[in-house]
């Protein structure tokens, strides 16, 4: 690659910015309200050139958080508070019409998913998928579209002919890779992967995930990577944020999470990664993920937690930087963590106020 | 071999016929795999292999789902394919248990999961009363570190997948089976509560006895747990040993090739992903053709199915 501009590590040069996000699914069946708090109170910012890694176990919350980013929510899935803030616009995502909210999606904003057989239309050639996703929004007649599209496919090192090709004539590894094509042929500034490599085989994995490092290097855009596997991390992450129902726990440079976790539950996930040339017992955690529609008080790790004190039963730790860069939220890690009850909440309902 | 063998598979073939009434060809999912586990000493065998390399296609073999092509599978001295009674059968299931890939869908989502672990004690055990039943759902659960009392009328969109996995080992070791096939185990399991189900069969094997033939292409838990590997591609076995002497130095290309694809847990930050080895060069150019380009585009060298799992 020609240009690879190093991840900026400045923390005013952000191109996300979430602030006390909270969306929680709010549902009312026969008169019984239900509240599943799935994104609780995030702040948390993705930087101008960087990967930022989220990872967490299944309903934590993590495909969730991404929805509401990308304001791609639906009822029941309702934003309580909060805002979520692009660089690229001058307003708050929610604060859009929908039509605004239309012109930026690929053209800023674009999402790389985990199915791409269900992302390119079965019965369309790509060409025609390509056409429909990113025609309108590259503003060029026909024929320049078209080599434009020829022109960044080239650049991926994909050959032109998978244009012509129908998705089942493509293998699963490929058709992810001409998805990644399809989610930076506009060059957004902006780009969200869900899970984009865990349907695929250790072989395959491998090369699509170069080709998502190569191609965010190349373009410079933002990128946030979900998965749980924290090997994938390890290696395209930049920096890694920590889910745990529905809360960051954790969140600091890849290499120092991996070196110096702070957060038991972290500490946890780190230990217990399989490596070849080892074979001593790996613990696994006991119990299971909290239920989000009635989750422990406190700390919502602490029933799981090997360090658990009286203090983690009754209050919720906040985010605080314990080292550079490097933010934790577990009274255990240390006498800072703070509980969040008074000035917390107070800035939460701040914020609200201000979005109404 | 003293005692004789628990399973002996010689010479295995399963062929398949594709397309049409012209240009009709065969084309072999498993080719001439042999191999035998013992039966005096419990092991967790590996099988490993990229999609498509018939790792699957071996495993329904073994459990008696399809026929071979050519060769013999022979259970505690027994050929498989002369089991042709019900009860014959029947005692060759109580042996063989399977573990299915996704927990999600193994178990009806519309039925409750401890109805499946009291149908199979009454079908294996002949469990009459219902508290006899329950008393041998109760100990197939305690193996698996669950009870009976917790996942009791619970539907599976209640448990987690490690949860749910669990339930479905408890389910298999109910006949106390003296092997257990399981197939991709743990790779539709979160990371977190992978080692969990791995370490599970480290104690199935050494606490109870089972033999456990382990199919999957992760390699660092097989490294983890199993006694011994084969590594297959393409259907056929390209390198076969004991587990940790074939990881940690892979001899055949492709073994290097799986190896190096593994990722490496250690954080090397940027940059890491690329560049290719030789070894990665090496398979690619003898089998996928010589550029990047004809590699990528592979229309019909594998079906699309073959390569998402």
């Amino acid at each position: 690659m020609s240009e690879q501009p190093l991840a900026s590590t400045d923390a005013d040069d952000a191109v996300l910015r979430t602030e006390n996000l909270r969306a929680y699914y709010q549902m009312s069946y026969f008169g019984i309200e239900r509240e599943v708090r799935a994104v609780d109170s995030i702040t948390m910012q993705v930087r101008k050139n960087e990967i930022y890694g989220l990872a967490g176990e299944s309903s934590c919350g993590k495909t969730s958080f991404i929805k509401t980013i990308a304001a791609a929510i639906q009822p029941p899935l309702n934003v309580v508070g909060g805002s979520v803030r692009y660089s690229f616009l001058d307003r708050d995502i929610y604060a859009l019409t929908p039509d605004e909210r239309d012109a930026i999606r690929w053209r800023h904003l674009s999402y790389i998913m985990q199915g791409s057989m269900s992302v390119l239309n079965p019965v369309r050639r790509v060409q025609r998928t390509f056409e429909d996703f990113a025609f309108r929004h590259m503003n060029l007649p026909r024929g320049a579209f078209l080599e434009a599209v020829k022109a960044h496919l080239s650049r991926l090192r994909l050959p032109a002919d998978v244009l012509r090709a129908y998705p089942h004539e493509l293998s699963g590894g490929m058709r992810q890779r001409v998805c990644i094509a399809l989610a930076t042929v506009c060059r957004p500034e902006f780009i969200i992967a869900d899970e984009p490599t865990t349907a695929l085989d250790v072989v395959v994995q491998k090369d699509v995930l170069t080709m998502i490092r190569e191609t965010q290097r190349e373009f410079g855009s933002s990128m946030i990577f979900v998965t749980h596997d924290l090997t994938v991390h390890a290696n395209v992450a930049d920096r890694l944020g920590i889910m745990y129902a529905g809360r960051l726990v954790e969140e600091g440079p890849t290499a120092e999470i991996f070196a110096n976790p702070m957060h038991p539950y972290t500490a946890h996930l780190v230990a217990s990664l399989p490596r070849i040339g080892e074979a001593n017992t790996r613990h696994a955690l006991p119990g299971a993920p909290p239920n989000l529609a009635d989750p422990p008080a406190g700390c919502r790790f602490h029933p799981r937690c090997p360090l658990a004190m009286d203090i983690c039963r009754r209050e919720v730790p906040v985010l605080t930087t314990l080292a550079p860069d490097h933010r934790v939220a577990c009274f255990a890690a240390s006498p800072e963590v703070r509980p969040s009850v008074g000035p917390d909440r107070n800035a939460a309902e701040a914020v609200e106020e201000e979005r109404l | 071999m003293t005692g004789g063998s628990l399973l002996e598979v010689d010479h295995l073939t399963k062929s398949y016929a594709r397309g049409g009434v012209f240009g009709r060809q065969s084309f072999d999912a498993v080719r001439d795999v042999s191999f035998s586990l013992p039966a005096e000493r419990p092991e967790v065998f590996a099988i490993i292999g990229e999609s498509g390399s018939g790792k699957t296609t071996l495993a329904r073999m073994i459990l008696n789902m399809i026929t071979p092509t050519a060769g013999s599978i022979r259970f505690r001295g027994g050929e498989l394919t002369a089991l042709r009674s019900r009860s014959d059968r029947l005692a060759f299931m109580k042996q063989v248990q399977p573990i299915f890939q996704n927990p999600f869908e193994a178990f009806n989502p519309l039925k409750r999961v401890d109805r499946y672990l009291l149908i199979s004690a009454r079908n294996f055990l002949g469990a009459k009363s219902r508290t006899e039943r329950e008393r041998a759902a109760d100990g197939a659960l305690n193996k698996v570190g669950l009870s009976l009392a917790e996942i009791r009328r619970r539907f599976p969109h209640e448990l987690s997948g490690g949860q749910l996995q669990r339930v479905a080992i408890a389910r298999a070791l109910i006949s106390e089976p003296s092997l257990l096939v399981a197939d991709e185990p743990v790779s539709m399991v979160d990371a977190s509560l992978r080692m969990s189900i791995v370490n599970l069969f480290r104690t199935l094997r050494d606490d109870l006895g089972v033999s456990i033939i382990y199919i999957t292409h992760d390699l660092a838990t097989a490294y983890y747990i199993s006694d011994r590997i084969i590594i297959m591609r393409k259907g056929e076995v390209v390198e076969s040993g004991p587990a940790r002497s074939v990881l940690d130095k892979p001899k055949h290309p492709y073994s290097q090739l799986l190896k190096d694809s593994l990722l490496s847990p250690d954080p090397s930050g940027k940059g890491v992903l690329t560049g290719t080895s030789p070894a990665v060069r090496q398979v690619r150019a003898g089998t996928h053709g010589s550029e990047p380009e004809t590699q990528a585009l592979r229309l019909n060298e594998r079906s699309p199915h073959e390569a998402e799992r």
